[in-house]
């Protein structure tokens, strides 16, 4: 099987011919005319557009198992596979939690028997993600999974004893903490940002200062102990000056930014409607763009998307007692193009780094986030930078319906999607040929993405 | 606060009421007012279907927040309150026609003795039907959720749901689930308007003969802004009347952003007690008291409580306010509440059946009286 992408631009850069085989970049040469062109199986008309090597998200909710009518991993997949995704990490907050190596397996057998996009499981750091005991961290690194990455999302690992603890174990496998940065005492029933917001619409406050006091304690366990600490869905203006600072002292600490922090902020919640509801919550304007500054910069390493469906009757509710989440998958190239590129914060080299290179990097994905160059595993998306798309919550892939960018106009389209040389996704629709699993989640929305094709 | 400066203008009916012959006019107590309020008279026992048509007026269609009123339209509801109650005066019968067939429903998710029952009286003394449906004893408590009791309730064709609930939010949530007038009768830690329309009410008549404005009134409120609906109504409303608000509170009980609201704020009682021309007390909820918020009752009460020695302060026209149900001895004492001259407690209660009658009558267009 062999594909030949035409006259699309690496980076943003000179256009190229780029041909595809056993999975791998086999040449790239400056784009040619028709009949110079190598022969191949499968031809994707890249003239115009931009490719980027394949995104990698080190934070996605797949529900599976415990919660298959909000998401499969399946279904998750073919968001991923359709919003440029060529891997994802899937966090360990299933029933039961991944806190062993027998459920880690399972998340990584279905990852694999969909083929949509590699699925790497995250490991519970402690047993149930109930914060007082280690689970067996080794077991889970052994699996079949090779699990590398841990974290107790949704909940903080706020024992300051057993994070340190856990920081100090993963270091005999070079794995890493993902911490969700939430002091759980200070943010006893929080509904929104505590702010002006929270205070008008008599929501109790989610202050800043939860999470800036975990990563300021974080860091400095990270750099007693020498470990590596990644810091989830940072939220806030403060902890960007946190984390800088401890950067700037050399402590081994990454960190992730959200989509929706780079856009959106929390009077949304005037509505009180829950699709806004999110944890870490939205934040003030002040704080979004000090998130654009950091990601620019590199104080903060990647985006990741904290993809969270949740089913209906847990988000048509009293915000109160909705279930904090939102889908990011097959909007979260389009609002960091909307959010980065067309303010001049990120060029497409950085879009790379930031969406692929850093978090397959952070999470140990070997066969990811790699270069465009010969020998390098085929794993890419072609965009077209300038097409714009509707977002139309039905339209989207995912099981669940809770995007926040409903009825919204971005930028950014995903053309092609290719694993490994497979395309797994192209003008909106799942690639060919992939089992049934993926057929059925496909099935479930004939008209997949078809929105967006129809607006290029 | 944007909600306060710039509040939407309630769409008006271009056919105002106020010159109608109205085929349901009966025998009016007070000849002399005329109600404005939605012209068209819909025949009775339509309900949904008349309950949507009732979108204009000086309230729009629901009444969520104190801030969905701008001045004008809170001077005419207060005047609507007056003329309402002037009509029933001296009455044999307590009761209007002027909703006769609408349906009203009550949707109390928390208990309120008071507000449920001012609702009712309210409804009833406008000839509506009126069906309460309590937390305790429905589906509500067994599970159902708040969008499928709404959609239950819309498909029995409510004019009208007054909802009580316990999560700030619920009154705006309901509104995407049914077509009838959504009445806000507290949500959560957020508002509580007919409340906020009472209070102003209440000042009026005390200190403004039961005319116009607040212009220029000084209103100190005292206690627990943070979780108090009561507080946030009154903000928004009292300065979209002209009142200066002034909290008083400790440090732990104001709402973050307390900063951007239009009000001033102070933490000392006494301070604030010689310049204040209304001073209302709010309640502090028992599970506060354990919450950390402050030392203990006693503490709270000597810092905050309004005892006979802090009425001293007042000058002498002024009034003292309590939303109820009050702890006596705790933010008030039983002698001040009982204080004739000054105490308004009582009458607080009688003028919440008048102004939830006008909201009623204007938002569900009721015919002239």
């Amino acid at each position: 099987m062999s594909v030949l992408i035409t006259g699309a631009r690496p980076y943003g850069e000179d256009a190229v011919d780029v041909l595809i085989e056993d999975g791998r970049i086999a040449a790239l040469t400056p784009a040619a005319g028709g009949n110079d062109r190598p022969e191949a199986d499968e031809v994707i008309d890249g003239a115009g557009l931009v490719l980027l090597p394949g995104l990698v998200d080190l934070h996605v909710h797949l529900r599976e198992p415990g919660r298959e009518d909000a998401e499969t991993v399946a279904t998750g997949s073919a968001a991923a596979a359709l919003g440029g995704f060529t891997a994802v990490f899937a966090m360990p907050n299933t029933d039961p939690a991944a806190d062993t190596a027998g459920v880690v397996e399972q998340v990584w057998r279905l990852g694999r028997e969909t083929g949509l996009v590699d699925v790497q499981p995250i490991g519970a750091v402690t047993v149930g993600r109930e914060g007082t005991r280690l689970a067996e961290l080794g077991a889970m690194a052994d699996s079949a999974a090779h699990v590398r990455v841990f974290s107790d999302d949704g909940f903080c690992v706020a024992d300051p004893a057993l994070m340190r603890r856990a920081l100090e174990y993963v270091k005999a496998f070079d794995g890493v903490i993902a911490q969700h940065a939430e002091e759980p005492r200070l943010t006893v029933g929080a509904q929104l940002n505590e702010g002006a917001v929270s205070g008008r619409l008599g929501l109790t406050g989610w202050p800043g200062v939860a999470e800036e006091a975990i990563i300021a304690r974080d860091v400095l366990l990270a750099g007693h102990v020498g470990s590596r600490l990644h810091v989830c869905h940072v939220s806030t203006a403060g902890s960007v000056d946190i984390l800088r600072a401890a950067k700037a002292a050399g402590l081994p600490v990454t960190a992730e930014v959200t989509p929706h922090h780079l856009l959106l902020t929390d009077d949304l919640a005037e509505s009180y409607d829950p699709v806004f509801k999110v944890n870490p919550p939205l934040r003030t304007a002040a704080d979004v763009a000090a998130l654009r500054a950091g990601l620019a910069e590199g104080v903060l390493d990647c985006v990741a998307t904290d993809h969270a469906p949740h089913a209906a009757e847990d988000k048509e509710t009293e915000w109160a007692v909705a279930l904090p989440g939102m889908l990011g998958l097959q909007t979260a190239l389009s609002v960091v193009i909307e959010t980065m590129v067309r303010s001049g914060s990120l060029d497409w080299r950085g879009v790379a780094e930031r969406m692929s290179g850093a978090p397959a990097r952070i999470g140990g994905l070997s066969g990811h986030g790699r270069p465009i160059a010969v020998g390098e595993p085929a794993n890419l998306v072609v965009v077209d930078p300038s097409a714009e798309w509707m977002v139309e919550p039905s339209r989207l892939a995912s099981r669940s319906r809770n995007t926040p960018f409903a009825g919204r106009r971005l930028p950014g389209v995903v053309v092609a999607t290719l694993l490994r040389g497979t395309i797994t996704a192209r003008n909106g629709q799942v690639g060919p040929g992939f089992g049934p699993l993926a057929t059925s989640a496909v099935a479930k929305s004939p008209e997949v993405g078809a929105g967006a094709v129809a607006l290029r | 606060m944007s909600r306060v400066d710039a509040p939407a203008a309630p769409a008006r009916s271009p056919a105002r009421a106020d010159h109608r012959a109205s085929p349901s006019v009966v025998d009016r107590a007070s000849a002399d007012v005329a109600i404005p309020g939605e012209p068209q008279v819909p025949p009775a026992g339509t309900g949904i279907a008349s309950a949507a048509s009732a979108t204009a007026g000086p309230l729009g269609r629901h009444l969520l927040s104190a801030g969905d009123l701008n001045r004008s339209a809170a001077v005419e509801l207060l005047d609507t309150a007056e003329q309402l109650d002037r009509a029933l005066a001296g009455r044999e019968v307590k009761k209007l026609p002027t909703l006769r067939g609408r349906t009203v429903v009550n949707l109390f998710y928390e208990d309120s003795t008071r507000t449920r029952t001012s609702f009712e009286l309210a409804a009833k003394r406008l000839s509506a039907d009126v069906v309460t449906f309590s937390a305790k004893g429905s589906s509500v408590s067994k599970g159902e959720s708040l969008k499928d009791t709404a959609l239950t309730l819309e498909a029995m064709g409510a004019d009208a749901v007054v909802v009580r609930h316990s999560y700030s939010g619920a009154a705006v949530r309901l509104t995407n689930w049914v077509r009838g007038s959504v009445v806000n009768a507290g949500d959560g830690t957020h508002e509580h308007p007919t409340q906020a329309l009472l209070d102003a009410f209440t000042i009026r008549r005390r200190l403004r003969a039961g005319q116009g404005n607040l212009d220029g009134l000084r209103v100190t409120i005292v206690g627990d802004v943070l979780h108090s609906r009561v507080a946030r109504s009154n903000a928004l409303l009292l300065t979209t009347l002209g009142a200066e608000v002034h909290f008083v509170a400790p440090p732990t009980l104001l709402p973050a952003g307390i900063e951007t609201w239009p009000v001033t704020v102070g933490y000392d009682l006494d301070a604030a007690l010689p310049d204040a021309d209304v001073v209302m007390m709010l309640r502090v909820q028992h599970e506060r008291m354990s919450g950390g918020f402050f030392p203990s009752a006693r503490e709270y009460s000597r810092r905050y409580g309004l005892d006979a020695r802090r009425v001293g302060l007042l000058p002498e026209p002024a009034i003292v306010m309590h939303p109820g149900p009050m702890n006596r001895g705790m933010e008030i004492a039983a002698e001040v509440a009982d204080d004739p001259h000054r105490s308004t407690i009582v009458e607080q209660v009688s003028n919440g059946v008048s102004v939830r009658m006008a909201v009623l009558y204007l938002l569900l267009g009721g015919a002239d009286l």
